[in-house]
This record gives C-alpha cells, sequence and structure tokens, in this order.
C-alpha cells in the first residue's frame, strides 16, 4: 500500500479510534455497566465516576507503560544477559560491564560525555543571558531573539552539515571555502582539518549544540528576567548601583531557579547527545560520547549486552535529575 | 543621578552593537549554507559562500570547436569562430554573457599571456583572438586547424549569479538516486500521524489528572514527570524485538507507536499544567447543568486548551521531522525505500562530502519547513516551552 495512504489511514483509525474508544468506553460505563437510574442509580454514580478516570488515563498509562517504563526494566535484564546463537538469552552476571570497562572506547566516550556536561550547559546558559539581557530593553530586541532562537528548529544533522561547511579544509593551494580556515589562511597560517584534531575537536563539536541551545536558555530566562519586581532594580539603582551590579547582585539571584532548571534541562539534551557525533565524525579521532558509542555497540557490533550496558550508563547518569525533577514537582503539588 | 542619565546612553550604544554582533554571529552558519545551496559547483568549488556577494573571478579552460566540422575557408586560411560560453551551453548568445574575460593565454605554464582582444600569435602563421565575451577567432593552415580543438586557458571576471539549478537537481530530477522527494514524503509521512496521534491520547489522561479525583493520582503525575526524561536509547533495542515479535518489523506503523510513546510524558505533562490553570467555576457550573466528564472535555476543555495543544503539536512536529535515531532504529530497513531526510543528508555527508552544492540544497530542503513552522508558530512555541521547563 502506497505509505501516504496507509499515512491518511492511521490517521483516522488512530484518531477516530481514539475518540471512539473514549466516547464508547464512556457510553457503556453510563448506560450498560453502572445505570444512574433504578434502586442503586447513587451507588452506581459513585461507582461509574471511580471508574472514569481509568477509561480517560488507560491509554497513556499503555503507552507509557510499554514505550518508556518497560524498556528501562527490560534494557536492565539485556544489559545482565547474552544473546544465544538461534535465540533466547543465557545469564551473564556482569560481565557485559566487565568487557566494557576494559575497552578503551567507553573510557574515552566517558571522558567526553563529562566533558559535554561540563560545557555545553554552561556556555549555553551564560550566552542565553547575555543574549536575553541585552536584548531585554532594545526596541528590535524581538527580532533578535527571533534569530538567536531560530537554530532551535534546525535539526540536528542540519546543524552538522551548516557546521561542517564552517569547519570545512582544503588543500593549501586551493582557495578555501569553510570560513574558519579562510580566516587562518589570510592570516598566513596552513589551513586545519579542524575535526580531526584529537580533544580539539570535541570542542568544535559541542559549538554546535551550544549554538543551538543558547535560543532556548535565552527565551526562559528572558520570561524569568520580566518577572522580576521592578522595585528592587528600581532601589538598587537609586542607592548607586551601576549596571553590571543590578545584572549580577540583584538580578541573577532572583533568577537563580529558573537558571538551574535551564541547566538540568539542557544536561539531559547533553547526555542523550546523538545526531550530531554520528553525522560529523560518528565517534573518531576521539569524539565517540555514550548514545553514540551504545549505537556503534548495538546496532554495528550487534552486540545487545554491551549496548544495553551502555544505556543504562546513560539511564544512570541522568537518575539524578530524575528524582530531583520528581522531588521539586511533588513539592509544588502539595 | 545625572551621571546615570550620561552613562545610559553610551551603555545603550554598546548593547546595541553587541546585540548585532550577537545575531551576526549566530545566522552567519546558517547564511553561508542558505548561500551555497543557490551557487554552482564551479562557483563553489573557486571561492567561499561570502565571495558570491562579489564579482568573482575564475579560472576556466576552454577549448575550441573542432576544426573537422566547423572550419571554414577563408582568404587561404582556415578558421574556427564560435563563443566560448555559447559552445559550452552556459550562455544563449554572444550578448548574453555575463562574464567577461580580463586575461586568457594557450599555454597553462603562461594562462595570462594576452590581454582580451589582444590576437595570440602561435607561430608559423597560426593566430588565435579571443575577445572579453568570450568570441574567439582561430586561423591557420589547413595542417595547424584540423584535429582536435585548440585549448584556451582564461581568467574570466563573472558577476554574483545565482541559480536554482541545485533545487532542481535535489528534489525534482527523477534520474537522481541521491534525491530528497523520496525522502521528504516519508518524513512527512512519519510526522503526520506520529504527531496527532499522541495529542489526542495525551489530552484526554492530562483531564483526567488534572480535573478528576481519584486515587494514585499524585503517583502518576511524579511517574510522568520521571518519564519525561528517561533517554530513549533505552527503548531502542527492547521495542525493535517486541515489534518484531508482533509481527510489524521495521516500517512506519512501528515508528508512529515510538514517536507516540515518546512524546507522551511532555505531552501528559504541558496538558496537564495548562488544564490545572483553567477556572474551577466553568467545570463545576457544567457539572451542575448535568455535563458529563466527556462533554466537559470535549466542549468546554479541550478548546480552551488550544494555546496548549499548538505548543505540544509544535514540539512534537519539529521533533519528529528532526529526528535520526527512531528512524533508523524502526523505520529504515536495508531496502532504503522509507529513508527520512535527516538520514538521506547523513549518507550524503559519507558518499558526497566534497559536493557542497547537493549537501547545502538537500539540508536546506529539510530545514526549509521547520524554518517556516518555527517562523510562523514562534509565539505558541516559546509558550509551550516556558510551561515545559520543570518549574
Amino acid at each position: 500500500m502506497n505509505p501516504a495512504l496507509q499515512g491518511l489511514l492511521t490517521i483516522i483509525v488512530g484518531v477516530g479510534g481514539c475518540i471512539g474508544y473514549f466516547y464508547l468506553s464512556n457510553q457503556f460505563l453510563d448506560r450498560v455497566l453502572f445505570k444512574p437510574t433504578g434502586p442503586n442509580a447513587g451507588r452506581n454514580i459513585n461507582r461509574a465516576n471511580a471508574i472514569r478516570p481509568w477509561l480517560f488515563l488507560f491509554p497513556a498509562i499503555f503507552a507509557l507503560g510499554l514505550y518508556l517504563a518497560y524498556p528501562v526494566v527490560e534494557t536492565m535484564r539485556l544489559s545482565l544477559s547474552n544473546r544465544v546463537p538461534g535465540g533466547g538469552f543465557e545469564w551473564a552476571g556482569v560481565s557485559n560491564y566487565q568487557r566494557m570497562f576494559e575497552e578503551d572506547k567507553f573510557w574515552e566516550a566517558v571522558r567526553n560525555n563529562f566533558l559535554w556536561l561540563l560545557i555545553v550547559p554552561a556556555a549555553s546558559t551564560a550566552f542565553g543571558l547575555l543574549a536575553a539581557q541585552l536584548t531585554d530593553r532594545i526596541r528590535w530586541g524581538n527580532i533578535a531573539k527571533s534569530l538567536i532562537f531560530m537554530p532551535m528548529a534546525i535539526s540536528f544533522v542540519g546543524a552538522a552539515v551548516i557546521f561542517k561547511l564552517v569547519y570545512d579544509a582544503r588543500p593549501e593551494d586551493v582557495a578555501q571555502i569553510g570560513v574558519l580556515n579562510a580566516i587562518l589562511v589570510q592570516m598566513g597560517s596552513e589551513p586545519v582539518q579542524w575535526l580531526t584534531v584529537p580533544f580539539w575537536n570535541n570542542f568544535f563539536l559541542m559549538v554546535v549544540l551550544i549554538w543551538i541551545q543558547t535560543g532556548f536558555a535565552m527565551v526562559i530566562l528572558s520570561a524569568a528576567l520580566r518577572g522580576i519586581p521592578e522595585e528592587t532594580i528600581e532601589a538598587a539603582i537609586v542607592d548607586g548601583a551601576n549596571p553590571f551590579q543590578v545584572f549580577f547582585k540583584i538580578k541573577i539571584p532572583q533568577i537563580s531557579g529558573t537558571i538551574v532548571v535551564v541547566w538540568t534541562t539542557i544536561t539531559i539534551v547533553v547526555l542523550k547527545v546523538f545526531d550530531i557525533v554520528f553525522a560529523m565524525t560518528n565517534g573518531q579521532w576521539e569524539t565517540q560520547v555514550l548514545a553514540n558509542y551504545m549505537y556503534d555497540k548495538m546496532f554495528r557490533a550487534n552486540d545487545w549486552g554491551m549496548g544495553s550496558a551502555a544505556a543504562m550508563i546513560i539511564m544512570l547518569l541522568v537518575t539524578p535529575i530524575l528524582v530531583w525533577n520528581v522531588y521539586n514537582a511533588r513539592k509544588e503539588m502539595r | 543621578m545625572d551621571n546615570i542619565a550620561g552613562k545610559k546612553s553610551s551603555l545603550t550604544w554598546a548593547v546595541h552593537i553587541s546585540v548585532v554582533a550577537l545575531v551576526l554571529l549566530w545566522i552567519f552558519p546558517t547564511a553561508g549554507l542558505l548561500i551555497s545551496s543557490f551557487r554552482t559547483t564551479e562557483q563553489i568549488r573557486t571561492s567561499g559562500w561570502w565571495a558570491a556577494l562579489f564579482p568573482a573571478e575564475i579560472n576556466e579552460v576552454f577549448r575550441t570547436a573542432d576544426p573537422g566540422e566547423t572550419r571554414i575557408e577563408r582568404d587561404g586560411l582556415y578558421v574556427v569562430e564560435g563563443n566560448f560560453y555559447v559552445d559550452e551551453g552556459r550562455a544563449a548568445s554572444a550578448d548574453a554573457v555575463a562574464a567577461r574575460i580580463t586575461v586568457w593565454g594557450t599555454s597553462s605554464r603562461d594562462i595570462s599571456a594576452y590581454e582580451a582582444g589582444e590576437t595570440a600569435d602561435m607561430g608559423d602563421g597560426e593566430t588565435m583572438t579571443v575577445q572579453a565575451n568570450g568570441d574567439y577567432v582561430w586561423s591557420g593552415t589547413e595542417e595547424q586547424i584540423s584535429g582536435r580543438g585548440q585549448r584556451v586557458f582564461a581568467t574570466a571576471e563573472s558577476p554574483p549569479e545565482f541559480t536554482l539549478g541545485n533545487y532542481q537537481t535535489v528534489l525534482f530530477d527523477p534520474g537522481n538516486r541521491e534525491g530528497m522527494a523520496k525522502a521528504f514524503f516519508n518524513t512527512l509521512t512519519v510526522v503526520i500521524p506520529a504527531t496527532i496521534i499522541p495529542i489526542l491520547i495525551a489530552a484526554f489522561a492530562a483531564y483526567a489528572l488534572a480535573w478528576m479525583d481519584f486515587p494514585g493520582r499524585a503517583l502518576l503525575i511524579a511517574g510522568v514527570v520521571a518519564l519525561l526524561v528517561v533517554p530513549l536509547q533505552l527503548a531502542l533495542i527492547p521495542l525493535l524485538s517486541l515489534h518484531n515479535d508482533i509481527g510489524i518489523g521495521k516500517g512506519y506503523l512501528g515508528t508512529w507507536l515510538a514517536h507516540t510513546g515518546f512524546g507522551l510524558p511532555l505531552a501528559i505533562y504541558l496538558l496537564r499544567n495548562y488544564m490545572v490553570g483553567l477556572p474551577r467555576e466553568i467545570i463545576e457550573c457544567a457539572k451542575v447543568d448535568g455535563a458529563t466528564d466527556f462533554q466537559i472535555f470535549v466542549k468546554i476543555i479541550l478548546p480552551l486548551s488550544f494555546p496548549a495543544l499548538a505548543s505540544f503539536a509544535i514540539f512534537q512536529f519539529l521533533w519528529t521531522w528532526n529526528d535520526l535515531l527512531v528512524a533508523m532504529v524502526f523505520l529504515i530497513d536495508s531496502s532504503g525505500e522509507t529513508t527520512v531526510m535527516t538520514r538521506q543528508i547523513v549518507e550524503l555527508l559519507g558518499t558526497r562530502g566534497g559536493d557542497w552544492e547537493i549537501l547545502a540544497t538537500s539540508a536546506f530542503v529539510s530545514i526549509a519547513v521547520p524554518l517556516v513552522v518555527f517562523f510562523t508558530m514562534q509565539r505558541y512555541l516559546i509558550r509551550g516551552l516556558l510551561a515545559g521547563s520543570v518549574k
């Protein structure tokens, strides 16, 4: 069947199915199972109302459970077992983890991931804060914001192409078409293959993510800056504070909560970063990161045990943020 | 107080200048790709994209027409006449040539021996004349004007020139196996159901979590918040084997389901936060008037929640359109028939790494739609971001 037709059919079946499910199950509950009439009317209404939330929730819980909760458990199991040729699994204990810990490439990925974690959230938040503060009071600030925010809409793969052009290097005797090398050659140096310079190439990859995430940080922080009560700033100015003191001593402390939120959100993005490395270097020249390492193990080496073990490491790194988010959400609900 | 006013004006200038610098820095890389996508292979090879805005100096190698068919006899000499640009099909007529040849030569060792309009003496009476617009006259004896055409090395100055040819090749050339047209429709096929279905499921769940009372509600909300950050990398292998076991295999259906599952936590979280903020009175009034929960949801909550629904729709659209990992794992099989644009671009990066006109154009085809959505719906996107970041 033509995929477009299949897509249309899926929309109709999916949307119609959802609406039909919700409508009919409610009808069934009210008209058949617990009729709000007759001798037990009161009790039936209460019963129906006790069940109804679960009718509303069932598809969501089912999908969440199957697509997010179950895989966590299953990945844990896979990381502790080996595939037996011909199907089936055998218990392997922690041997997958042991083998992984012995690989240099794994430790390279861990080191790089920590570099990413240190630099990308900090740089994005700092640039975002700078952009938010600078564009706050100028007339064309909204246009400037939109342009800085724009990379948000660009895919990681698209961004990878964009920056590959920036980093492009060609032989010395040919005109450079990458802007960085063009500047270098203009200044009299030799062109550099930026993406193949070990260690520093990590930073050239990080620039791509910082470029994308700064807009996000800017939007959130800009809203937070607007939420600061005017009186506190006016009071500081009257007391003779200069603009820098106002920014660092009055504004920043008041939006510190939002800064933490932005920081952790970007941290999660960084932990999952895959496309950029996959498209630009594919982990060569010492740029491996955990998500790409995991993909390598799972789909190139076909080693599900080690791939799952790598995935569990990513899960482990996310867990503190997960706990912290849940803690905060519960605190807020009380 | 008076020096504050004075300081402010100088500082305002500094602010304006730094914002301009920041914006330029941020759009510069994208501008490079956009401009490159409108340049010809030759232009990209010989100069950086920033040079596209100025006249370019290009070294060219031309060859006159082969004498065998074209030479004519005139005053006892044999002559071949023509125009390099017209011969190569790069201009319709000699008057339409946009480039201007400045210097030229007949030997690769001295490519700037003559200026345009001069006549080169090639020995024994053989001569060559090249005009600025590419007109040439090559004359000599019967022996000299024979065999293959004479090579001419020229340096030409051509005005800024943009072409839609790359887009033509990438999008509409049916013979181009690396074209983006199929991938474009495949992406669209993935995105639309994967955006609509989770919204519907999430809206019902969000309503239950926001406005219905039942035991375990707080626990469920906490669960949703927890699942917000679970990396989808964990889901790849378990779900792929599940899909294989139940017979879906790799294909659109599995991809739609996967995107639905991965998008749900954010959808439920965003919509619940928004619905909780709706005024309680409206819902209570409706209940008093005898409306059922289903009616309240469809007739009151859904229309009122439009901004939140739009926010999530944009998120999910951008995310599924730009996705690479989910498509690679759940959709694209070895036949490559169902490849999506992101995958196609990664493949081009591998096979056509140096052909920037193809790469830039393909990338821009895939970027264009999200950019349009971004600029038209930015308001909802920002609102969603503000509501979605866990406070």
